[in-house]
């Protein structure tokens, strides 16, 4: 396949025979491709075609299914051969600033990456300040990511590739969602270094084709297939196309090229009357001191295409959600259909189809259930359902699909779905944030073509957003949008005109120029200062890194991060304090052993004042509370089923008389069995007491002295009010030193996979072991704190002394919390999401913690696999360790053999999750 | 006619959801199964296997006889230690209960001149501590007394109390045990199924795509509230009939109709409780965390644990305002004591009363920041 002219270089990367799929997905099909070396090399093709799937192959990010991927001259399947070329690669996954931390600032970014390449001090200081002068974020290296605009979160991307000096950089769409001013300096700024460094290899993936127009060489992918590679110049003449877009048209094979033509556009009817759809007068949205959308004003009339353009996070989508409803405006006012915008005017929603920027159907619904459902919430009369979702399914080709799952379907399918969803009721206005990012050009034309029938023929008024210039010349009128502001609103040929300008990118490069956005980063044009200056100690400094198993300046690059992080997330860290001190409120109030104030109530059949005694003796102590004397069997039931008493006694007529005369008598109590513990409590209360007022009577009346054989003096030790506070302070602080930590240390690393940072674990030479670990230091350490914040609230506001050693508590701590941190690292491994690793943690923790760890009842007495659960779970010890602390005044030396079990744990627990946790994607 | 239409086609979507959502599932089937039965069978009876150890300093046919009469399944069979091994063994919680029998005491016993023995217990196993020290005393005096009366004439005592107990006459704690776990899972579930749900909605921008239909967020709300409930309440109906009555053979008292009623009314309150913690969290683990915080006091103080009189007066007070303290007295009286609506009436009006404060409250949260939180 491969048509590239004779290269004497080795290829930089070579694939034969690759294929992978994601379950019954292929994203490549059996690939043989060389690439060579020392270029630009773009990728192109619409999303979902397999490009991205081909950069991480070559990047080592996933692991290699099938066939041979060979990168940097050795096999990337060979762990051994990617750790040794890491150091080389610098793999920017796709996604705005997917690889960055966005609570961390500009600053701290790089200096992460920095660490992780093992630079030290001075070497990071140099290059940081070189990448950042030369990509003009100089002025804002303390500002978080997260708050940086589109451009310039690729921006730093690229810095954080380049800290390292890579000889292959490999680029997963960077400019994707950037406005044109910053794709074009970003464009720039590659060819500066290359300038520098023309050695260095470079891959981009791209779904602009007028990007690709610059690349040196290109390889154009369909469905997971290589359809032609070449430059750009050979691609034109092999299909005599004079653009990409027409090129990569022409080279798709026949059956997907068939149904396609050029859309037709009918011009837009001059009306006979002007009706407005929409109207918007300054249109103001804040989010805190966050201008998000800046006073934005137009007008839009019945049936025609508008289109907003402009970059990701300009306030097009803010502005539609204002529309729509979804958010009310801080300003000004919007009307649809002469009506003011307002969320509970339900009548108007039925007027209007609204698609959002991600897909957002239902993906447990089949295609049907999905036009369905929607169908009748937007109440079309049950009866014309059937025919109006045919005809939906007919007129946007889904009636092969009509049971399939969307997630099952290719984006291009989904879209129409998501069009025709939104079609369904027959809405006269339509709202699309976005609606044809990522979907292939065949598609994008026909979706187009749908949307202009829509409009032509139906009237329906079509609201756009777009960052595609070739879409927006389809509108009838656009505006380009810019930091929420609209630049200007035209005709799309009329704005061409106007600026002077050639295309429509320029004009709107003009006027994003004229509007100041350049501000935003200066210097990007004078690339001569850039990086390889330091080129010769780069390559030493990654020839030298240390090839040790275990690095621990690259565990404390992530131990650094991850506090950074942590202390920025006020709530995560908030809760990670203050929910231990809340929790631990609530558990010692609340698991109370404590017995007393128990309900009781005599069924009196005597009337004496012997059998009165007996119910005062009983009333008298502390354990129990008379109610109102029961009156009859009925009664006695009710009151017992009602709960409303523990307790009921009944004395038999003649109790008195019989009690003199010496006749056995029987007296009954029933005892409320429902919860056996305090029944247990109660039985034993009652038959102590009524024990204690047979020798009082004995005594008194009868002059006898019963006294026994033989005392037993009970001595309740280490608490001897036995009260419940003093036994269950030290019991909760093992348990909340488990739960949270654990919990907070699984989410840190799923969070990772979740937003995709977990990619510098797989492309950096940081190992799994300083990875896990490097994660894990900071949460013990907020489990210290924990700790340390609850043996104080013990010792102040519960009033329950410290009688031992309190470093030997320490020290059993710091374990603990080793071992609990390490559970929630066990737990990362095995969720993907952060919903299932809480959940995971919390039945791994909790449960065993408080059924089996001797919380309650002690190991001793627990049976089965109870028992066993019990024996070999580290919290077992530490809560004996603690209560033997507290209350039983003990140190090191009493103590010691306990720390074994929790020792031994941490090389299992710990060895266990970074021998299961994947080096790479799989 | 609208509203309800809406509400019965939210619902069956969120069903759909569900149902092709395996993790979810999986959980549901073991919180119901697995995690009950494990629940039951774990809780030890009261005072089971409790650990002994005896000082025998006597050495006597008395002190064999009461070294013999501990035996499972309420104690562990003794651990025959000397005088110097108590202390350390207590130390390191070996043993729960400590039995000294100081030297000639049978001597003395048989000339009456009542010595001591001496019980040591461990207080801070709070657990055994109480009842296991009773039943102590009652099991050595017992045994002396037989002994002596082998050598004296019989007397029975003059006012005998029959101690009866009702509803769970041999306190069986898996019987306890089984049906608190299933009142707790209720709780932990409906709040998950619901508020994560939402979530995840959100994040998937599926909650924004329903706003701007013509459905209301009550709604929205009122089909999760049905549809977590619904799911819900047949896993613990099943539960109860295979896993409670079945597996574990405890008899069920009361109306199992009545209960599922009582848990119906009592999942009103918690999925809206689910549903503002999602507007209130911004994240799935800030929704973990906060879950966390709310469900382990719901489950631990609502007198489901521990007996609600044994908790200090503002805790039991605070506490009236869960839903779960409600849910679990009506609970307990239905399941365990057979009690009929005319009894736990007041704990009905009360989760409603309650689930409608938390549905309000909700829905006004729901409204004002589903839309922001994007």
């Amino acid at each position: 396949m491969t048509t590239s002219e004779s290269s004497s270089a080795a290829p930089i990367a070579r694939l034969s025979g690759v294929s992978l799929r994601y379950r019954q997905t292929v994203a490549l099909n059996n690939v043989d491709l060389d690439i060579p070396t020392a270029r630009v090399v773009g990728v192109i093709g619409p999303d979902g075609v397999g490009k991205s799937s081909l950069l991480s192959l070559i990047a080592g990010a996933r692991a290699v299914q099938q066939g041979r991927v060979e990168a940097l001259g050795g096999d990337m399947a060979q762990a051994q051969h990617r750790n040794n070329v890491c150091p080389h690669i610098a793999y920017m996954p796709q996604g705005l600033g997917k690889n960055l931390y966005p609570a961390l600032s500009i600053e701290e970014n790089l200096q992460f990456f920095a660490r992780l390449f093992g630079h030290d001090a001075a070497e990071r200081r140099a290059r940081i300040d070189q990448l950042t002068t030369a990509t003009g974020l100089r002025p804002f290296l303390s500002r978080p990511a997260g708050k940086l605009s589109g451009g310039m979160k690729q921006k730093l991307g690229l810095c954080c590739a380049l800290i390292h000096d890579p000889d292959l950089l490999i680029l997963d769409e960077p400019t994707t969602g950037v406005d044109p001013l910053a794709r074009r300096q970003f464009w720039e700024l590659i060819a500066g270094i290359r300038d520098k460094r023309p050695s260095m290899s470079v891959i981009v993936a791209t779904a602009y084709m007028e990007e690709a127009e610059r690349f040196d060489w290109l390889v154009a992918m369909d469905a997971g297939r290589i359809l032609a590679t070449g430059t750009p110049q050979e691609l034109h003449q092999r299909t005599g196309t004079d653009s990409l877009e027409a090129a990569f048209i022409a080279l798709l094979p026949e059956e997907r090229r068939r149904g396609h033509r050029a859309v037709v556009f009918p011009p837009l009817q001059a009306t006979r009357k002007e009706e407005i759809a929409i109207e918007a007068r300054e249109l103001t949205m804040r989010f805190g001191d966050f201008t998000a959308v800046d006073h934005v004003s137009f007008r839009i009339r019945r049936g025609e295409i508008f289109g907003f353009l402009g970059s990701n996070g300009c306030g097009k989508t803010t502005t539609m959600k204002m529309l729509t409803g979804l958010l009310p405006a801080s300003e000004g006012q919007a009307w649809l259909f002469g009506r003011e915008v307002n969320p509970r005017d339900l009548a108007t929603r039925r007027r209007v189809g609204y698609m959002s920027q991600a897909f957002s159907l239902y993906t447990e619904l089949t295609v049907g259930q999905n036009l369905v459902l929607h169908a009748r919430l937007f109440a079309v009369p049950e009866a014309k359902i059937p025919q109006r979702v045919e005809e939906m399914l007919n007129r946007f080709d889904l009636v092969e699909v009509r049971g399939a799952l969307p997630d099952s379907m290719p984006l291009g399918i989904r879209q129409r779905l998501s069009l025709a969803v939104a079609m369904v009721h027959n809405p006269e206005l339509l709202i699309l944030d976005e609606p044809t990012s990522g979907v292939d050009p065949i598609a994008r034309d026909n979706f187009w073509q749908l949307l202009a029938d829509l409009a032509r023929c139906d009237q329906v008024t079509i609201f756009i957003s777009t960052h595609f210039m070739n879409e927006a010349e389809r509108c009838d009128r656009i505006s380009l949008m810019h930091a929420g502001k609209v630049l200007v609103s035209d005709a799309p040929a009329a704005l061409v005109e106007k600026c002077g300008a050639q295309t429509l990118e320029e004009a709107f490069i003009a006027h994003l120029e004229r509007a100041g956005a350049q501000n935003e980063s200066p210097a990007t044009t004078e690339t001569e200062t850039v990086t390889p200056s330091v080129v010769s100690s780069a390559d030493t400094a990654s020839d030298h890194m240390p090839r040790s198993r275990f690095s621990i300046a690259r565990a404390w690059s992530y131990t650094l991060r991850e506090a950074l992080e942590l202390q920025r997330d006020p709530v995560r860290a908030t809760l990670a304090l203050l929910g231990s001190v809340i929790l631990m409120f609530i558990m010692a109030y609340g698991i109370s052993m404590d017995v007393e104030d128990l309900t009781f109530a005599v069924l009196d059949r005597d009337q004496t004042t012997l059998s009165q005694n007996y119910a005062l003796n009983l009333a008298g102590s502390r354990y129990f509370i008379e109610q109102p004397p029961i009156t009859d069997y009925t009664d006695l039931d009710q009151r017992m089923r009602r709960g409303e008493l523990s307790l009921a006694i009944e004395i038999p007529p003649g109790f008195a008389r019989d009690v003199k005369r010496g006749t056995p008598v029987q007296l009954g109590a029933w005892i409320d069995g429902a919860m056996p513990q305090r029944a247990e409590t109660v039985q034993g209360y009652v038959s102590g007491m009524h024990q204690g007022w047979l020798t009082e009577v004995a005594k008194q009346r009868l002059g006898q002295d019963t006294a026994g054989f033989a005392t037993i003096e009970t001595r309740f030790r280490y608490n001897p009010d036995v009260r419940s506070l003093p036994a269950m302070v030290p019991a909760v602080i093992p348990i909340l030193l488990l739960m949270i930590p654990a919990m907070l240390t699984a989410l840190s690393v799923v969070r990772e996979k979740e937003l995709g940072s977990i990619v510098n674990l797989y492309v950096t030479p940081v190992t799994r072991a300083e990875f896990l670990l490097g994660k894990q230091l900071p949460y013990v350490a907020l489990g210290m704190l924990n700790f340390l914040l609850m043996a104080l609230l013990a010792v102040t506001v519960f009033g329950v002394p410290i009688k031992g050693d309190f470093l030997t508590l320490a020290l059993a701590a710091l374990i603990f919390v080793t071992v609990s941190t390490g559970m929630g690292l066990f737990a990362s491994i095995f969720t993907r999401s952060q919903i299932a690793a809480l959940f995971l943690t919390m039945i791994g923790t909790m449960i065993p913690a408080i059924e089996f760890a001797g919380l309650l009842n002690p190991v001793s007495s627990l049976e089965g696999a109870g028992k066993m659960i019990g024996q070999i779970y580290p919290a077992t010890y530490m809560l004996i360790i603690s209560r033997g602390v507290f209350g039983k005044a003990l140190g090191l030396s009493d103590l010691h053999t306990l720390f074994v079990p929790m020792l031994l744990a941490i090389p299992v627990i710990l060895g266990l999750s970074i021998a299961l946790l994947k080096k790479q994607d799989t | 006619m609208d509203f309800n239409r809406n509400i019965y086609r939210l619902g069956v979507k969120e069903l759909w959801s569900l149902a092709r959502d395996p993790a979810m599932l999986v959980l549901i089937a073991y919180t119901f199964t697995l995690s009950v039965y494990t629940a039951a069978t774990a809780m030890p009876e009261t005072l089971h296997n409790a650990p002994i150890a005896i000082v025998d300093e006597d050495g006597s046919p008395l002190s064999g006889r009461i070294a013999s009469a501990f035996y499972r399944p309420h104690f562990l069979p003794p651990t025959m230690v000397s005088l110097a091994e108590v202390d350390p063994g207590m130390d390191a919680g070996l043993f729960t209960f400590a039995l000294d029998i100081p030297p000639d005491f049978q001597r003395d016993v048989l000339a009456g001149r009542c010595p001591t023995i001496q019980l040591n217990v461990d207080a801070t196993r709070m657990s055994q501590a109480f009842t296991g020290s009773g039943d102590i005393q009652q099991i050595v005096l017992g045994e002396i007394s037989e002994f002596v009366q082998r050598y004296r004439g019989n007397s029975t005592p003059p006012v005998d109390l029959a101690l009866r107990v009702r509803f769970n006459p041999n306190l069986e704690r898996s019987w306890f045990g089984a049906v608190m776990q299933i009142i707790n899972n209720v709780t932990m579930l409906s709040i998950i199924l619901a508020g994560a749900a939402l979530i995840r909605e959100r994040e998937h921008g599926t909650v924004e795509h329903l706003l701007v239909m013509p459905v209301t967020p009550a709604e929205i709300m009122l089909a999760k509230v049905w549809s977590t409930g619904l799911v819900v309440l047949l896993a613990v109906a099943l539960s109860l009939v295979f896993v409670v009555k079945g597996a574990l053979r405890v008899p069920i008292e009361g109306s199992v109709a009545l209960f599922l009623f009582c848990a119906a009314l009592h999942q009103f309150a918690t999925t809206s409780m689910g549903i503002f913690m999602a507007t209130v969290a911004r994240s799935m683990p800030q929704f973990g965390l906060l879950m966390l915080l709310t469900l382990l006091p719901l489950q631990m103080l609502s007198g489901g644990t521990t007996p609600r009189e044994s908790m200090p007066e503002f805790v039991q007070n605070i506490m009236l305002a869960a839903p779960t303290t409600h849910f679990v007295s009506a609970a307990q009286a239905i399941l365990y004591r057979g009690a009929g609506i005319e009894v736990v009436w007041p704990q009905f009006l009360a989760l409603v009363a309650i689930g409608m404060v938390f549905f309000i409250v909700a829905l006004n949260r729901f409204r004002k920041t589903i839309s922001q939180l994007m």
